[in-house]
């Protein structure tokens, strides 16, 4: 039974909105979940690669979940020279559809309680205080109260807007995406393919994460300000046309991914953004679930110590801002200048990047050494590319 | 602006470029509330799937 009334009102039940709950929950806080579609996971917008470093802090690792295991990344240049990378540690694409709804499981173990079909409609404030959530639930406007909002309601978020912040983004912060799911194919079940060039994706990349060795997901991420005229699928189909013109399409999906920084404002009395409605998404590669559970680990125990305390305004909840900072936030604020200079790379640059690669023996390849090439010439970037690899060591209790 | 339901795979990228806060997302539609709308094109330019276009 859904209650009136909870600590912790979370809205969105994706990777962040359910760490988020499950560390609130853990904490002594009473946290109710609602989530927009029929279950957590689906549709899947999502690439599905992580790190196991990334992933192993907040669930033990579930074959059920696993689609694969990555060893080997491969990165592609505008000519077609490949350069291969070893020492990466170990990788997964996920099953996100099971992966997300075994991170609710974990949720509600911990006390918290999931809706879903229940679409989150509006703040209610009175006086300008936030003092719950109206939603959309089995055909009935209901309303539910509760001290602190989280809005881990995704790329898509409307619940800041609704608090009053500005989470909009440029254009050329966020790469357009689509992605098939391919069947029918021939690959190496351990490697990942990344392809660049302003021909092939203008702005970002072609990936292929492989689901199994003849299943893979293949999508094409391209800078918001540069798909006006030619859109993602358009060079997602050139390409797939030539590199696997017999595979079945199983799956077709299109998203939207914030390559920005963190945004300026992610607390506010009484709610707390967290994941890609925060834009807490690795700006170069544009991965978001673990830097999104990261964040909701942080929110969640502040809100647990907000609840108990009694303070639910900005200034006690800017602990987490704080605290995301240090953990991961000032190391994004470094990949997104950096990612400016990846936007403006000729393909000539992309050449010589991928040549340096292959010279590196591939188990000693590391990613600071490929961005450390890649800003080479821009001494105060090379600086920040040293500083972001010794500040993002992540701890976690 | 306009939303071409049939195209229109319901990913929210227009929300996020979105400057005024015109366009509501739920599980089945996006819908974008023209007087509120000023006409930035932003959201044809990044729809992935094509899904926008001017007019009402």
């Amino acid at each position: 039974m859904i209650k009136d009334r909870y600590d912790v009102v979370v809205i969105g039940a994706g990777p962040a909105g359910s760490v988020a709950a499950r560390y609130a929950a853990e904490n002594g806080a009473s946290v109710l979940m609602l989530e927009r579609d029929r279950e957590p996971g689906i549709p899947v917008r999502c690439a599905e690669g992580v790190s196991h470093n990334g992933i192993a802090p907040f669930i033990d690792i579930d074959k059920r979940w696993i689609a694969s295991q990555i060893d080997i990344a491969m990165l592609t240049s505008p000519n077609g020279e490949s350069a291969l990378m070893h020492n990466n540690g170990i990788g997964y694409v996920l099953e996100r559809r099971i992966f997300d709804t075994a991170l609710c499981e974990l949720a509600a173990k911990h006390g918290a309680q999931l809706v879903t079909k229940a679409n989150a409609l509006d703040l209610i404030k009175e006086n300008d205080k936030i003092i719950g959530v109206k939603y959309r639930y089995m055909g009935k406007t209901r309303e539910v109260k509760c001290d602190i909002v989280i809005a881990a309601d995704g790329t898509e978020s409307r619940v800041g807007r609704w608090a009053g912040i500005k989470t909009a983004v440029a254009l050329r912060d966020i790469d357009t995406c689509v992605q098939y799911t391919l069947a029918g194919l021939d690959i190496k079940k351990d490697t990942c393919e990344f392809y660049f060039g302003n021909e092939v994706s203008p702005g970002g990349y072609i990936w292929i994460f492989p689901k199994s060795d003849s299943t893979a997901n293949v999508g094409i991420g391209i800078s918001g300000h540069l798909s006006h005229e030619k859109g993602p699928r358009e060079y997602l189909d050139k390409f797939v046309a030539q590199k696997f013109p017999n595979a079945t399409i199983t799956y077709t999906v299109y998203g939207g991914v914030p390559t920005a920084a963190t945004l300026e404002e992610i607390v506010k009395d009484n709610i707390m953004l967290v994941g890609d409605a925060a834009r807490q998404v690795n700006p170069i590669t544009g991965g978001g679930v673990v830097q999104g559970m990261i964040a909701a680990s942080i929110a969640g125990k502040v809100a647990a110590e907000a609840i108990k305390k009694g303070r639910f305004d900005a200034k006690f909840l800017k602990k987490y801002r704080k605290e995301w900072d240090k953990t991961l936030g000032n190391t994004q604020k470094i990949m997104h200048s950096m990612k400016e200079k990846f936007l403006f790379m000729t393909d000539e640059r992309f050449n010589n990047l991928v040549n340096f690669c292959k010279k590196i023996p591939s188990d000693k390849f590391s990613l600071k050494a490929l961005f450390t090439e890649a800003v080479k010439g821009d001494p105060k970037l090379m600086l920040d590319v040293a500083k972001s690899f010794v500040v993002s060591k992540i701890k976690l209790k | 602006m306009k939303v071409i339901h049939e195209l229109c795979d319901i990913c929210g990228t227009c929300v996020a470029v979105c400057p005024v806060d015109a366009i509501s997302v739920s599980e089945f539609i996006v819908e974008i509330d023209n007087n509120i709308c000023t006409n930035c094109l932003n959201c044809l330019k990044v729809c992935p799937a094509k899904a926008i276009e001017e007019g009402e």
